[in-house]
């Protein structure tokens, strides 16, 4: 499934925030292109700061990181944007814009990306109709569920097919159901090609879904490949729920 | 949702207010640049009337009807008409003297214990392009007959353009710091909006948006508020410019001067209307990429 290619590389990655303790020590994992990966961990262990790191939002406090091949510190800023819109981002609290509907938080990136008016509108309204949203796509997010915003911010990040998906509790506020079919989605995307890090509390869905995981323990990171971990026995039954 | 504003900029507490302050500054710069104009509009028109004229005052020996001096007008009169750069020169006639007297002298001048001596007053006029040796004339003139005076109005012109100067020096300077009012208060606007915004921002950014296109929201809702305040604020200079016309005709004093501005003065302060949305998505536009510039 891998097809070899770089796609996110950290090497003795570090992030504190101002003077506070290192949340993140060491780090160094290298992610293939078309790979799948769960990142766990127990909460405050650094999942969203490791994923802040990987979609730009940071500087690591110290070590390299490459994303797509370029070594992101000496990448001059102009063109961070371009490798931006390489990566979709599903955020843990959603990020939806209260003021715009579903279906124009939803054609925000293609909108950016200068995409044509009617590509965006069959494009968001085909995949709002495939993530169950069809009867939502004029209401605000004020209006949605829980569950309902999940799925707008999750389309919004699969919406420019990105080359890396960055997904924090995409579940979390769905029923199992849902949380299969977005599971299904996902893996849609990895098969053709895009590689994904979904951070998740879900053991049933790491269970289920045989991907190996980057698990993330006091600010280290460990690694491990499909079917290789034992919970209780490696890393405590506590981290996940 | 092409051209959607994304930010919701609208609803912020700080450039709320921007409007009615570039509406004010704009009112300023409405009243300096019309003061400016009129003045320099008059200016031209006075020195027009003045450049190539002399007046020539021939004094009086005692009594207003006294013979001498109605030789020496005579003398002073056939003098300048003799010389070939004069076109014409006529005496102004005393009750005309008197009357461009009193709205300086008072009333009393003609009669009572107050009466003056008033000079007989020759209009000359030049005859264009050529170059008349008012000096000379003056030594000639008072060879025969002291204390004639020769007035060229270079005295009082050259002062009228030190005031005019003056006036508009001070007006350039009041548009200047409306301008840098303007400015200041749209910097202070977009900085606040930065700050109200920028987890938002910060979105835009994570999902690929580059500094233009933050900075394109910004600077369109920027245009919009100085066009808004712009166009308040030339209603409120003109209706300004036509109170204050309408209680200068109901003074109907020979002092004030006529608030009249022709159709290109005209067009030229309505164009501030123009330059405040300018000024403002300018402003707002190098405020925005400077300071996104400094995040990652």
């Amino acid at each position: 499934m891998f097809s070899g290619a770089e796609v996110i590389k950290f090497q003795n990655v570090g992030l504190r925030y101002g003077l506070g303790p290192e949340i993140l020590q060491d780090i160094s994992l290298q992610l293939e292109e078309g790979s799948f990966h769960f990142l766990t961990g127990a909460s405050g262990a650094g999942k969203s700061s490791l994923l802040r790191l990987m979609y730009l939002a940071h500087q690591p406090s110290r070590g390299l990181i490459s994303l797509f091949g370029q070594d992101v510190a000496t990448t001059p800023r102009r063109e961070l944007p371009a490798l931006r819109r390489k990566v979709g981002v599903v955020f843990q609290d959603f990020r939806l814009i209260d003021h715009l509907t579903a279906l124009e938080n939803v054609a925000l990136p293609l909108q950016i990306s200068g995409t044509s008016e009617n590509e965006i509108k069959s494009n968001v309204s085909e995949l709002l109709d495939w993530v169950g949203l069809s009867g939502q796509m004029d209401n605000r997010p004020p209006i949605l569920s829980g569950g309902q915003k999940q799925r707008v911010a999750i389309a919004r990040a699969v919406i420019t097919r990105p080359k890396l998906l960055l997904a924090d509790e995409p579940t979390g506020n769905v029923d199992d159901r849902i949380a299969r079919r977005l599971m299904h989605l996902f893996e849609e995307l990895n098969k053709i090609g895009t590689t994904i890090v979904l951070a998740t509390h879900n053991k049933t869905l790491v269970n289920d879904f045989i991907y190996p995981r980057l698990h993330l323990q006091k600010g280290s990171l460990h690694i491990y490949k499909s079917g290789e971990y034992n919970w209780k026995a490696e890393l405590g039954h506590e981290e996940l729920s | 949702m092409k051209g959607k504003i994304i930010l919701p900029l609208t609803g912020d507490a700080a450039s709320r207010y921007v409007p009615w302050f570039i509406a004010f500054m704009v009112w300023l710069a409405v009243l300096a640049l019309g003061a400016v104009l009129i003045l320099s509009a008059h200016t031209e028109q006075w020195r027009n009337d003045l450049t190539g004229n002399l007046t020539i005052q021939v004094p009086v020996h005692g009594e207003e009807t006294n013979p001498e001096t109605e030789e020496d007008l005579n003398y002073v009169l056939s003098l300048l008409r003799d010389i070939p750069e004069i076109a014409s020169a006529e005496e102004i006639p005393r009750d005309r003297v008197i009357k461009l007297l009193i709205p300086w002298l008072g009333r009393e001048i003609t009669s009572g214990p107050f009466l003056l001596p008033i000079p007989r007053i020759i209009s000359v006029k030049i005859k264009p392009k050529v170059n008349l040796d008012v000096e000379r004339l003056w030594e000639r003139l008072n060879k025969k007959i002291s204390g004639v005076q020769v007035d060229d109005h270079q005295v009082w012109l050259a002062k009228l353009f030190a005031l005019t100067d003056l006036i508009e020096g001070i007006a350039f300077i009041i548009l200047l710091l409306v301008s840098i009012a303007c400015v200041a208060t749209v910097i202070f606007a977009t900085r606040t909006s930065l700050n109200i915004h920028s987890h938002l921002i910060d979105l835009l950014h994570i999902i690929g948006a580059r500094d233009e296109f933050v900075a394109h929201q910004f600077c369109r809702y920027a245009m919009s508020l100085g066009f808004k305040g712009g166009l308040l604020g030339i209603c409120m200079g003109i209706a300004t410019f036509f109170v204050i016309d309408l209680l200068a005709s109901e003074a109907s004093s020979s002092f004030i001067i006529p608030l009249t501005l022709s159709l290109s003065q005209w067009a030229c302060i309505t164009a501030i209307s123009l330059v405040t949305p300018a000024i403002s998505a300018i402003t707002s536009w190098v405020t925005v990429l400077k300071v996104l510039s400094r995040v990652m």
